[in-house]
């Protein structure tokens, strides 16, 4: 018998369930066996975005592993990219898209370009619009170690949850140039996207038996804006009295994140600050190959890579990290109330990632998307 | 006794220190203060600070002589009360001092609880015109972190960006604050940066930015520095977005050298360096003003609960103290004081307990000047 408290001393929060899984499986002498109702197994379609850089190469993977496992999910495939063929960046997504996603309420999704380019125009990322236009307000990245995957933080546990505003902020776009040479960006804050942020922050910890928030800010420069998000995470932490809320300046934060990042449980921030320490816990854990993340509003979620970067020097060489979205798509198999092919999907990463041989180049090792996509499936 | 990374360590420290000598120094631009020579002493602000401010800062004026470093210390107190003059602790004859000397070092300072009067750090900043904060983050041999190929310099612009102090709300429930970028600013900190890096031999100056979300005013900083780059062709030149570059220094920081960016960024960009190194009570830190004025400081707090008892670390103020020296263009004492520093702490028999030792601040003290060669 392996509780799930001792399974963690082995690592990451999906390995636990796999040793856990696995042991039960040894006594039981059969699978574990999930319980459907009628019906449950009708396809359901889920929008797909390949994106841009190294996100059709990554994507693909989805697509050989969700034919591999069964599971009963139909593609409706969109290849938009972020810049016009001349290299300028596109104003806007296709309405048959966003229709897409408003119908399926599901999608996985690669990062598309936001170029820099010469002449600055306010065209705002294509990634922002369409987090804006759905209004998916939350960002939620999952930062943890997986077991043979080497970090610099050998022997700790880091398992971060960072649930990031993901609409205003910094990202509002709202920019001019006053006088040549001055140029003011407005940073937006508004209590009724704290108030939903915070209040998701806490619900996923309650959810997800978390023991503790820690809200991200800058309150002491910035008094007003970022006074009222942690006045509202206060406010909104009184109503979860199980769960422990803790408050830290960005900076300091940052700082403890590189000495002692076992401190941390679940954190709730604002949207630039959110960038930052998502990317900070990302590069603890093992790298943008292995994080996932997911976008949510209301009623509709897009999968996507934890870490958002286009992988621009990876380009066609087979060499990309397939984890962190083949991890985010079992995040989506759960959100869809199909876990078990959730449970099969991570076991398989996992105990394949235990082995150097299975590592690409960005977690140290020499293997190609290929070789790692074929032990994977063979594992499936 | 000293391992063998950390030996190999300090002596590419020793190298470096060497190579800085028989490197030419150009003199800073506009500079308004006197070289020591050797009967030619320079006198230098001090501000001992509060708690175990004067502890250290003793350490550190012990250290300096007898290293026989050509400083005169000039030695401040801000006020008990708010100077009308100024709004504030820090007193009229404080800045003056300062801005006689145009050097000065400073301890760490208790942040004044009340209303009504500016901050000291405003103040500072303010009257004294501090544009750029410097601070070299070193992994020091002998003090284990989980990063020990840490040697880069943040460069960050200390007066506009974020930290402009504009806000409002619009309606209830909707504050705007305002990020000011200017090109004036922007230029002033690459300038500066570029010309740090190239009088101490960096090779690469990394911009840190967030163009492709706040394409207009990230984008003219950027466009700052690009422009200032063309102007040092010897330095290699690059970009990075702030989420990537956070990215790398927690999984490679061995890949940075100098880094320059906005207001924000750079504040936390240069406490996740601190961090990576050991902290803020190893870290040494600068701010710059205009015509070469430079105002160094140890970045940590005053550590009430050590007062008087012989245990504080003036690593971080002496370390601050040799990058005034620095700035002084007296690299040979400098060198002399920084190298006594690290060879004592790899050393490790008499440390402070923060560097996992037992010594008090007197013996850690002594034990550098022994170093001293």
């Amino acid at each position: 018998r392996l509780s799930y408290r001792a399974a963690l001393e082995l690592g990451s929060p999906p390995a636990a369930a796999a040793a856990v899984a696995a042991v039960a499986t040894r006594a039981l002498g059969t699978d574990l066996s999930y319980v459907p109702i009628p019906g449950d197994s009708q396809m359901k379609t889920v929008t797909l975005i390949p994106g841009d850089g190294i996100g059709p190469e990554v994507v693909k993977c989805v697509e050989r592993v969700v034919e591999t496992l069964k599971a009963p999910i139909k593609f409706e495939k969109f290849e938009v990219s972020g810049a016009n063929p001349d290299g300028t960046p596109r104003e806007s997504l296709p309405d048959e898209v966003i229709e897409s996603l408003r119908r399926n309420k599901v999608c996985i999704k690669g990062t598309l370009w936001a170029p820099l380019y010469k002449e600055n125009t306010n065209t705002q990322s294509l990634n922002v619009m369409l987090r804006k236009k759905l209004d998916l307000y939350v960002n939620l990245v999952h930062a943890y170690n997986i077991p043979g995957v080497k970090t610099r933080h050998e022997g700790g546990r880091i398992d971060i949850r960072i649930v990031r505003e993901n609409t205003e902020g910094e990202y509002s776009g709202l920019e001019h140039e006053v006088v040549p040479g001055v140029v003011e960006s407005l940073k937006i804050i508004t209590e009724r996207n704290s108030r939903r942020i915070a209040e998701y922050a806490f619900e996923y910890a309650t959810m997800n038996n978390r023991r503790k928030v820690t809200a991200v800010h800058k309150a002491n420069i910035m008094k007003l804006g970022d006074g009222q998000f942690l006045s509202v995470c206060r406010e909104t932490a009184k109503r979860y009295p199980n769960i422990e809320f803790e408050e830290m300046i960005v900076d300091a934060t940052c700082m403890k994140l590189v000495s002692n990042p076992e401190h941390f449980d679940v954190m709730v921030t604002p949207n630039l600050y959110g960038n930052i320490v998502c990317n900070v816990a990302a590069g603890l854990a093992g790298g943008a190959g292995v994080v996932p993340g997911v976008n949510v509003g209301e009623d509709i979620a897009i999968f996507e890579q934890g870490a958002r970067h286009v992988g621009r020097d990876l380009i066609g060489l087979d060499l990309a990290n397939p984890t962190a979205m083949l991890l985010s798509t079992a995040m989506m198999f759960r959100h869809l109330q199909i876990p078990m092919f959730a449970d099969r999907l991570e076991a398989a990463i996992i105990t394949l990632l235990a082995k150097p041989q299975n590592h690409t180049p960005d977690i140290g090792g020499k293997a190609s998307t290929s070789s790692f996509m074929t032990a994977l499936l063979e594992k499936l | 006794i000293m391992r063998g990374s950390a030996l190999k360590q300090l002596g590419s420290l020793i190298a470096r220190g060497a190579a800085k000598e028989s490197t030419a120094i150009p003199a800073a631009q506009g500079a308004v203060r006197a070289y020591a020579s050797a009967d030619k002493q320079i006198t230098a602000t001090l501000f001992p600070g509060d708690g175990i401010g004067p502890e250290i800062s003793e350490a550190v004026v012990t250290i300096f002589e007898a290293a026989k470093a050509p400083i005169q210390w000039e030695e401040q107190r801000i006020g008990k009360e708010v100077d009308p003059e100024t709004n504030s602790f820090i007193t009229r004859a404080n800045l003056d001092s300062v801005l006689k000397n145009r050097i000065g070092l400073k301890g760490p300072m208790a942040t004044p609880i009340g209303k009504g009067f500016r901050s000291l750090n405003l103040t500072l900043r303010k009257e004294l015109q501090l544009y750029a904060n410097v601070r070299p983050c070193l992994s020091i041999p002998g003090y284990k972190t989980r990063y020990d190929d840490v040697d880069l310099v943040t460069v960050r612009e200390n007066t506009e960006g974020e930290y402009s102090g504009l806000e409002h709300e619009v309606v209830p429930g909707v504050v705007e604050a305002l990020k000011v970028i200017t090109a004036t600013a922007s230029t002033r900190v690459a300038e500066f940066a570029f010309k740090y890096a190239s009088e101490h031999g960096r090779k690469k100056v990394t911009s840190v930015h967030k163009a492709n979300i706040m394409k207009l005013a990230d984008g003219l900083f950027i466009r700052c520095c690009r422009e200032v780059a063309e102007k040092y062709p010897d330095i290699v030149y690059e970009e990075m977005i702030v989420d990537n570059t956070c990215m790398q220094l927690v999984s490679d920081p061995s890949q940075f050298d100098v880094m320059v960016m906005p207001n924000l960024y750079g504040d936390i960009i240069s406490d996740l360096s601190a961090g990576l190194i050991g902290g803020l009570g190893l870290t040494p830190s600068g701010n710059i003003g205009a015509n070469g004025l430079a105002l160094m400081e140890a970045v940590h707090g005053t550590a009430p609960n050590l007062v008087g008892k012989n245990l504080a670390n003036p690593t971080a103020l002496l370390l601050s103290g040799v990058m005034m020296l620095k700035h002084l263009n007296l690299n040979e004492v400098a060198n002399k004081i920084e190298d006594a520093t690290l060879s004592t702490i790899a050393e490790g028999k008499y440390v402070t307990q923060d560097l996992g030792g037992n010594a008090g601040t007197s013996d850690f003290t002594k034990a550098i000047i022994g170093h001293l060669r």
